[in-house]
């Protein structure tokens, strides 16, 4: 009973991103805006971070944008509220129709990898939404990326609409109708900029960071483990040192090296996070004393350990970028795991060698 | 940028093709050029193996074992024997596409 009501409240309720309703020949179709409200930002900025992305979601189906006709552009998107945001705004003085999937909230080109933004999807969105009465004309306009899970041969011999891929971005959508709907190379290729970079890190240095304190507990165990028992003090003396190192590979990992991608020499992304971890460390190492630097089993483990860390954590930046490929990453790892194992194994190791030689020195 | 050399799995088959363009309109990394009504590979290395290219052939030209180029989701499909997909939808992996 209880369900009944609420899906009554949500199918009567105008969403912020609406500007109202508009009739069409087979019902009603929220009109949206193409402009953000603070609440569209606080969205993106929060789903930029964390976790509040998997459940940031607009509901599928068929929106106005402005005063579309019969014989107005129809655009495809996915749920993802920010895929959908992007896309209205960039809509700004158009007359068009927007078709939105069922892609659980994932953007267009990860949902059209997983299979949910899919010729099949498009298809019943479209005759679930009686597409082919609302418009006179027979073409419709999908997101290039969605291309890896749309067949557009496919969805014209089932519908009778003919696909056109439009744009990477949703920026280049008022040239791309300029053009007569025709796409020069820089639309349809996916940039990497900085700028691109940098938006993703937080999402690699908060994973990272999640695992953080396990690091952290087994350093201070280790440095704090004394014959007589666990001591506080040299736990936290002992393994200061290499909590900053460890924070040190997380930044050198999961910030610096997806920052600076392009300028690291190599294309293995195991090489660039190394190369920076080992530069990062030699900068922050001279701030240790003795307690460190003196001890050469500790100086040994530590050089090994902590590029390794960084370079593994730099392999992870491979699910963000727009050019690494499965075979790639494959062959990385089929080098790189054997030998993180190895060298974290060792770095253990040596470190247990010097707490055995401190303890017998006592 | 480019990733790794000589490690795509993209095919292609320059007798099937048809010449109708699709490879060319939904590569996002610019690998296919049209030549005298064919399309051309302009560089192997820049395939990122999405698939979208194999996908819109209708003719069979192009062939390519496609899937997430994403250590974690690949390091979560060694782990538990199946094909990597992207953990987005699953807080283990964290961080995804």
């Amino acid at each position: 009973m209880q369900t009944v009501q609420t899906l009554k409240f949500i199918r009567k309720e105008v969403p912020p991103y609406a500007s109202g309703t508009m009739g069409t020949t087979t019902g009603s179709v929220f009109r949206i805006s193409s402009d953000w409200s603070r609440a569209d930002y606080w969205g993106m900025i929060k789903s930029r971070i964390g976790a509040f992305r998997m459940n940031y979601a607009v509901s599928p189906g068929l929106y106005a944008v402005g005063e579309p006709t019969k014989d107005s552009d129809i655009f495809v998107s996915a749920n993802y509220k920010l895929s959908f945001d992007i896309l209205r705004r960039e809509l700004k003085g158009f007359n068009a129709w927007v078709l939105v999937l069922d892609t659980k909230s994932i953007n267009v080109w990860c949902a059209a990898g997983k299979g949910t933004f899919s010729t099949d999807e498009l298809i019943s969105r479209m005759s679930a939404t009686k597409l082919g009465t609302v418009v006179g004309h027979r073409s419709i306009i999908v997101p290039q990326l969605g291309a890896v899970g749309v067949n557009a041969a496919e969805v014209q011999k089932r519908t009778g609409f003919r696909v056109f891929f439009g744009p990477v971005r949703a920026k280049d959508i008022p040239s791309y109708i300029q053009a007569g709907y025709t796409k020069t190379k820089e639309m349809s290729t996916i940039r990497f900029t900085m700028r691109d970079r940098i938006i993703l890190t937080p999402m690699e240095i908060n994973p990272a960071m999640k695992k953080f304190p396990w690091f952290a507990v087994g350093v201070l165990f280790l440095f704090g483990l004394q014959p007589s028992g666990i001591l506080f003090k040299k736990a936290w003396s002992g393994g200061m040192p290499f909590l900053a190192l460890g924070l040190t590979a997380v930044l050198a990992g999961a910030f610096l090296t997806p920052v600076l991608l392009p300028f690291v020499p190599s294309r293995s992304f195991a090489v660039k996070g190394w190369i920076i971890g080992l530069l990062a460390m030699s900068a922050v190492m001279p701030l240790f004393g003795p307690s460190i630097r003196g001890e050469i089993l500790l100086l040994v483990a530590s050089w090994l350990f902590f590029p390794a860390m960084s370079s593994y954590i730099a392999l992870q930046f491979t699910g963000s970028t727009t050019f690494t490929g499965m075979s790639g990453v494959k062959k990385e790892l089929k080098i790189g795991i054997p030998l993180y194992l190895s060298l974290a194994g060792i770095s253990l190791a040596l470190l247990v060698i010097y707490k055995i030689k401190a303890w017998s020195m006592l | 940028m480019k990733y790794l050399a000589n490690v795509t799995t993209l095919q292609y088959s320059s007798d099937k093709c048809a010449g109708c363009g699709r490879c060319v309109e939904v590569c996002p990394r610019g690998v296919f050029e049209m030549r005298d009504r064919r399309a051309m590979i302009m560089d192997r290395d820049l395939c990122m193996e999405c698939g979208a290219c194999a996908r819109n052939c209708d003719f069979g030209a192009l062939s390519v074992n496609a899937g997430v180029g994403c250590a974690a989701a690949i390091i979560t499909g060694l782990l538990t024997g199946s094909e990597p997909t992207c953990g987005c939808s699953d807080s283990a992996a964290g961080n995804c596409c």
